[in-house]
């Protein structure tokens, strides 16, 4: 039985026990019909934002505007900056620099209205022993908690979605809700996800994050300076990541994370541009990426800048 | 072989033209450096800025010794070995850096100070590698002084607290 909710504060598509249902053929699936209901409707016939024309998106941030505001009673921009043409993102972290110290991870959380209970983060810092097989990221640790950082005998890495060129998590989505866009970041349709998580399993770096419930959050910690694909709120059942600060990176600005590592340890520019500081590091600095092996090509670099 | 000769006089006077104008660069240059890295202001202590507020007509003494002010930066200075206040500061005017070809510079811009003897670092810095930039990727940014993130007087990065590790996945109700 295709079942959607209409809770008091807002409208989800459950699409997956939707589709199911269709699939079944189950007949008579309760859908509203009485006017109020018209943007239940338009939700759920909504097309894929990469399909739509400029008319339909402006419709449809209108919609999610009015349906935000009336669920968390404050009033949240979405917005749907086009990627910039001639630019390629591309993102450098210093292993030689970082300390550990999660500066980032609660950065994204804020910018990115992540769920804070339950937790979600886009980032994790994994911590090696020096001298370690360490490229194993399974076997790292990602609970540690000293006083102080840097500690003596180990480093950290921060590890988020590294916007493949060849995202195996885009392969692996049945309803082609992720995707990447022009400027290579990957993105996913809120309204298009149905929660199935392959993608998730699809991904090497364990980047993708589901919500298993709806997300916890005062709506007055809520950042109000959204995009359609990015950090806009979210809903139960569906599966978010970064998406290097679309709503930012898309306006000129630095993502948050970078904005707020203390030691200057993160670095982002336009791939395509010779003069950006992300390719003086590739240039210049030894510079590797996560599971090269698999073939998934990552814009995300990691270099060591000390001893180069 | 006519082109090489008439060619001749052409490089003459760039060169002449070069030999005025050269030293008119190597200025510009100088104020190039500071007005193309926006910076925030120097971290001073609240107060102790200018110098020249205690230090003018104070007498210079250039050896190493018990201080009766400043004591907590002699006691902790550990940086370049064997080094002392007036490898950077300048005995005669305090409100500035003195490099080490007796050229003065403002706090303003300590990096170039730093960069004599830490050249790479330096040349890093201002592509935006070492330290930090924020602001626009494809504008206007803001740096960080080298002394925003090293104490001059003992300037490995200082330890900090970490913030919080996530839940673990067991701890979530
Ligand atoms: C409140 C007054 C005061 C201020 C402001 C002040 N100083 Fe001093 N400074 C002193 C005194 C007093 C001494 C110690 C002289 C001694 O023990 O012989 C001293 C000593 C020093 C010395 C040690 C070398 C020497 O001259 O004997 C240096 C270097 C120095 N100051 C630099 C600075 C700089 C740079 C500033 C500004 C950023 C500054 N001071 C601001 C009072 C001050
Ligand atoms: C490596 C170069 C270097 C050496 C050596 C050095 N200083 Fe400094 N000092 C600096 C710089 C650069 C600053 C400016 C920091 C800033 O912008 O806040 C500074 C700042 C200061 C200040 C102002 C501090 C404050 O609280 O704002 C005092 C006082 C001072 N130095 C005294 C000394 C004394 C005394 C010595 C010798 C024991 C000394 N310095 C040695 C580079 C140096
Ligand atoms: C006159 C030369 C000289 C100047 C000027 C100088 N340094 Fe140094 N610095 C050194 C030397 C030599 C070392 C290495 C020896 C040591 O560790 O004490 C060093 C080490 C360092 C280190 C590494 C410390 C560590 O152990 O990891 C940092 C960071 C540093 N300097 C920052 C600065 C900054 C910031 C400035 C400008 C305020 C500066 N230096 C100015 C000579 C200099
Ligand atoms: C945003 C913070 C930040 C700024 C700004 C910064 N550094 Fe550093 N620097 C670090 C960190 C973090 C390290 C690694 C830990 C350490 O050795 O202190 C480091 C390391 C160093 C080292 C040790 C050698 C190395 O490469 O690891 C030197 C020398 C140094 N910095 C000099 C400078 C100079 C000179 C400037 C200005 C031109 C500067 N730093 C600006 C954060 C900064």
């Amino acid at each position: 039985m295709g079942k959607f909710t209409k809770k008091k504060d807002g409208i989800h598509l459950d699409r997956r026990s939707f589709l199911k249902g269709a699939a079944l053929g189950v007949a008579g699936i309760a859908l509203p019909l009485h006017k109020a209901d018209a943007s239940v409707w338009e939700a759920f016939f909504q097309k894929r934002f990469i399909e739509m024309n400029d008319a339909e998106k402006k419709q449809v941030l209108a919609r999610l505007e009015r349906e935000y505001e009336e669920k968390y009673k404050i009033a949240i921009k979405v917005g749907d900056e086009k990627a910039i043409p001639g630019v390629l993102f591309g993102y450098g972290l210093d292993l030689s620099r970082c300390i550990g110290c999660r500066r980032c991870v609660y950065a994204c959380v804020e910018e990115n209205n992540q769920s804070k209970d339950p937790q979600i983060q886009w980032i994790s810092v994994l911590r090696f022993k020096k001298g370690e097989k360490w490229v194993d990221l399974e076997n790292s640790d990602r609970y540690y908690n000293p006083e102080l950082v840097p500690e003596e005998g180990y480093f950290t890495m921060p590890v988020q979605c590294q916007q493949c060129e060849n995202p195996p998590c885009v392969r692996a989505c049945p309803t082609q809700a992720t995707w990447k866009e022009p400027d290579g970041i990957v993105v996913v349709d809120y309204n298009w996800c149905i929660g199935c998580r392959y993608c998730m399993a699809a991904c090497p770096y364990g980047a993708r994050h589901f919500n298993w419930a709806e997300p916890g959050r005062k709506p007055e910690e809520l950042n109000p300076e959204t995009h359609y694909l990015g950090n806009r709120p979210r809903y139960k059942g569906v599966v978010e990541k970064c998406t290097f600060c679309i709503q930012r990176t898309r306006k000129g600005l630095y993502p948050a994370c970078v904005e707020a590592c203390p030691v200057g340890a993160r670095k982002f520019g336009n791939l395509l541009d010779p003069n950006s500081e992300i390719r003086y590091a590739i240039e210049h600095k030894r510079v590797f990426r996560l599971k090269e092996d698999l073939n998934t090509n990552p814009k995300f670099y990691y270099f060591f800048a000390y001893g180069t | 072989m006519t082109k090489k000769l008439k060619a001749g006089p052409v490089l003459y006077l760039i060169l002449l033209a070069a030999i005025i104008v050269l030293p008119v660069i190597a200025r510009a240059e100088d104020d190039d450096i500071s007005n193309k890295f926006f910076v925030p202001p120097p971290p001073f202590s609240p107060g102790i800025f200018p110098c020249s507020q205690c230090h003018r007509g104070m007498p210079v003494n250039k050896h190493p010794r018990k201080l009766q002010m400043h004591q907590e930066i002699a006691d902790n200075f550990k940086h370049m070995p064997g080094g002392w206040c007036f490898d950077c500061h300048n005995p005669d005017n305090r409100d500035k850096l003195r490099l080490a070809n007796g050229k003065l510079v403002s706090f303003k811009k300590s990096y170039i100070l730093c960069g004599q003897c830490h050249g790479v670092v330096l040349r890093d810095w201002k592509v935006g590698l070492h330290g930090k930039r924020t602001g626009m990727w494809n504008g206007k940014k803001e740096y960080r002084l080298c002394v925003n993130c090293h104490w001059p007087h003992n300037p490995p990065f200082k330890a900090i607290k970490p913030l919080p590790p996530p839940v673990r996945p067991a701890d979530i109700k």
